[in-house]
């Protein structure tokens, strides 16, 4: 990408070489905590616009322009709190729980590629990584959860803890019914496959399948409703986080909403490709294609909104019931299908 | 309390949670102990006295016209049912008869208040299952019900309507017309709090063969109002004792049989159709004439012992005046519906899970006042 070359090499002019490589990524890391950030904000205000739009109100339409600066305010009103927790909480792993969660999140945003040259970094294990990375947000629930000596909070921890490693399985197996069709795990190559047609469309039965099953365990993964027994806010009040305040309540709350968008971009770049445009129409303009892909991918997010504002949760066993009894198996038989339509050469191509 | 309940029926594995007093789940100040095993419940103990306000004691020493703005602060949800028991008890035990007007009017509202109760029933019983969307749609058709009452006496809540010997005022003139695009508003949502949750598949899920209630325990309990019709017990009150205007309306009693929160879910969905039914039958010819009548400035009722029952949303209400003949009631006691249906939630909830538990309750629809006079 020119721009990313312009600024290369204006850096480059500008300081020594020796820590030009190390300018350069703390700049990255800037822009994604930024982005981070941001999108953690806007998808805030999104959900509560959808939710709004769902159930006849108006929601936030007062700080700026309809709203917009509304959750900056939020944001601002969480940082002014006060800290509190429980005097008997483990402080050290209660404090430490938000950043697990976190930090999981800003890893996995690093290395989706927005467009083909806009990536931080381009790993060729990419979606075995998102998959090991997101295993990981569920160690500070369960940390939150233990540490702060309230029983609702343990309920919702264990739960969380039962659910997001049963939902792993589905995810991971779903994401390799695909990984079979395209023969990389790399995402950038992922997307590249889907020029001849996007995965769905190539994969077709199967892989429709397993972009069903993927949503499902998606949304049971971020833990949103109908999946949302975590939190359960009818039953266990606010469940792994009722004893968090102020901004250690808004890393938990910013990061569902982070993972939701990384659930809707994973399913993005392996199901509807990327940031390829639909039949090719925009590949003369490379940079359209973050238009696309997030165009795509918000059109997931708010599929994901759709369900939290419609369906009621499950009950815990119920839920372990789905994957148990039928995801999983379902899965597995899927595998094999894709497996047969690949060796077959059964695939769609265009 | 609790630490001799810990004590002395506690096993190693088990544990103790409070639900409430402030819990979003309890409807109100009630406060459940739960013994729980993982996620099973054991024991379901409520523990009740949140709000007593001694309602009872307080009729005591009013006079029979206060008593009435007493009644509507217990289950304010069945404000104007709640008043019209103690009407009707006041006017059966002074032999008055109320003109054919007030009759009608009382059975309209009475109904009214019964979709608007149903209403937010439904709303809250769908955020309990997680549904918040539901919460919002109950409550923009009760709104309109809500209105046409601020219209009618000024009160959206506690409406005091009702009088001994009558109504308070005449109703507004639109009244007739604001009921029937309420009819006509009202018959559309109910197909869509159809398509919102009782077709939904895990709303299904989460209500079938959850607190299951058997007949026989419904009637051991005294269960009454959708909570004893879901379980097959027909209760009633406005089929077995009608009052006001129900005798002559036709309309089927909801009965269902399975007993489970979904039976539950079911017995009060189809009351909203009858309701409107009700009200249809009786909006287009609302007799003329007056709307109380004279009455005494100092009511005193003859010595003796009254009771009447009536129909609310929830379930059967019933009055007990002990009278020595002064202008106060020597004993007043209410039979609330909510304090015996909620005496059997920890039979029908032992052995499920806490999603149950709060499911059930929710189908069980407890006012707080209401137990808790």
């Amino acid at each position: 990408m020119k721009i990313a070359l312009f600024i290369h090499e204006w850096i480059v002019g500008l300081i020594p070489a020796e820590i030009t490589g190390l300018t350069q990524m703390v700049l990255i890391a800037l822009t994604y905590l930024t982005l981070f950030a941001v999108l953690g904000l806007y998808l805030v205000l999104l959900e509560r616009r959808v939710a709004a739009w769902f159930q006849l109100r108006i929601g936030p339409n007062r700080v700026g322009y309809q709203g917009l600066l509304q959750t900056m305010a939020d944001a601002l009103k969480l940082l002014t709190k006060e800290l509190t927790g429980t005097v008997k909480a483990d402080k050290f792993l209660y404090n430490l729980a938000p950043y697990f969660v976190i930090i999981t999140s800003l890893m996995a945003l690093g290395i989706f590629p927005f467009t083909k040259n806009l990536q931080a970094y381009d790993l060729n294990i990419g979606l075995f990584f998102l998959i090991a990375i997101s295993s990981i947000g569920v160690i500070g629930i369960l940390l939150g959860g233990w540490s702060s000596n309230n029983k609702y909070s343990l309920i919702g921890a264990m739960r969380s803890g039962v659910q997001t490693i049963s939902y792993e399985l589905s995810i991971g197996l779903s994401l390799l019914t695909m990984v079979l069709l395209t023969g990389s795990l790399q995402l950038s190559e992922i997307v590249e496959v889907q020029k001849n047609g996007w995965l769905i469309v190539q994969g077709h039965i199967p892989a429709i399948i397993a972009f069903m099953i993927y949503m499902i365990a998606g949304t049971a993964e971020t833990n949103r409703a109908p999946f949302d027994m975590v939190e359960a806010e009818s039953e266990l009040g606010a469940g792994f986080h009722t004893e968090y305040s102020g901004m250690k309540f808004a890393y938990f709350f910013l990061a569902e909403f982070i993972n939701m968008f990384i659930i809707a971009a994973i399913a993005t770049t392996v199901f509807f490709g990327g940031w390829l445009s639909p039949f090719g129409i925009t590949e003369s303009i490379p940079w359209l294609g973050v238009f696309w892909f997030l165009l795509k991918t918000f059109v997931l997010v708010f599929l994901m909104m759709w369900f939290r504002w419609t369906f009621p949760r499950l009950r815990v066993d119920q839920l372990l019931t789905l994957e148990w009894k039928y995801l999983l198996p379902i899965n597995l038989a899927n595998i094999v299908i894709m497996a047969l339509i690949v060796w077959l050469g059964l695939t769609l191509q265009f | 309390m609790e630490t001799a309940t810990i004590n002395n029926n506690f096993k190693s594995e088990e544990y103790f949670i409070n639900m409430g007093p402030q819990h979003p789940a309890t409807h109100g100040v009630l406060r459940l102990l739960l013994t729980i095993d993982g996620e099973i419940i054991k024991k379901v103990e409520p523990d009740l006295g949140y709000i007593h306000r001694s309602i009872e004691k307080m009729c005591e020493s009013d006079s029979y016209q206060q008593i009435v703005h007493l009644t509507d602060r217990m289950d304010y949800l069945s404000a104007h049912i709640n008043n019209e028991a103690v009407c009707l008890a006041v006017e059966n035990a002074l032999q008055i008869e109320v003109p054919d007007r007030v009759k009608v009017i009382r059975t309209i509202l009475d109904e009214l208040t019964r979709i608007s109760s149903h209403c937010l029933w439904w709303g809250v019983m769908g955020m309990d299952v997680g549904a918040l969307t539901s919460y919002f749609y109950g409550f923009r058709d009760r709104e309109m019900i809500n209105d046409i009452f601020e219209e009618t006496c000024g009160a959206r809540l506690t409406m005091n309507y009702n009088i001994p010997g009558g109504l308070m005022q005449d109703i507004h003139p639109n009244f007739v017309k604001r009921v029937k695009d309420f009819i006509v508003h009202f018959k559309t949502k109910i197909p869509e709090y159809d398509r919102l949750l009782t077709n939904n598949v895990i709303f299904q899920k989460r209500t079938k063969g959850v607190g299951v209630l058997a007949i026989e325990d419904a009637i051991s309990y005294g269960a009454s109002g959708p909570v004893g019709r879901a379980s097959g017990y027909s209760c009633d009150v406005r089929k077995y004792h009608p009052y006001s205007a129900l005798d002559r309306v036709t309309f089927n009693e909801a009965l269902h049989t399975d007993g489970d929160s979904f039976a539950r879910y079911l017995v009060r969905i189809q009351e909203l159709w009858e309701s409107i039914s009700i009200i249809e039958q009786l909006i287009d010819n609302i007799p003329e004439g007056e709307h109380k009548v004279a009455t005494n400035a100092v009511i005193k009722l003859p010595k003796g012992e009254y009771y009447q029952k009536v129909e609310t949303a929830r379930g059967e209400l019933g009055i007990y005046i002990v009278s020595t003949g002064t202008k106060n009631p020597y004993r007043m006691k209410f039979r609330s519906p909510g304090l015996s249906n909620l005496s059997l939630l920890n039979h029908i909830t032992v052995g499920g899970k806490i999603g149950d538990l709060v499911a059930t309750m929710a189908t069980i629809d407890i006012v707080v006042p209401d137990i808790d006079r």
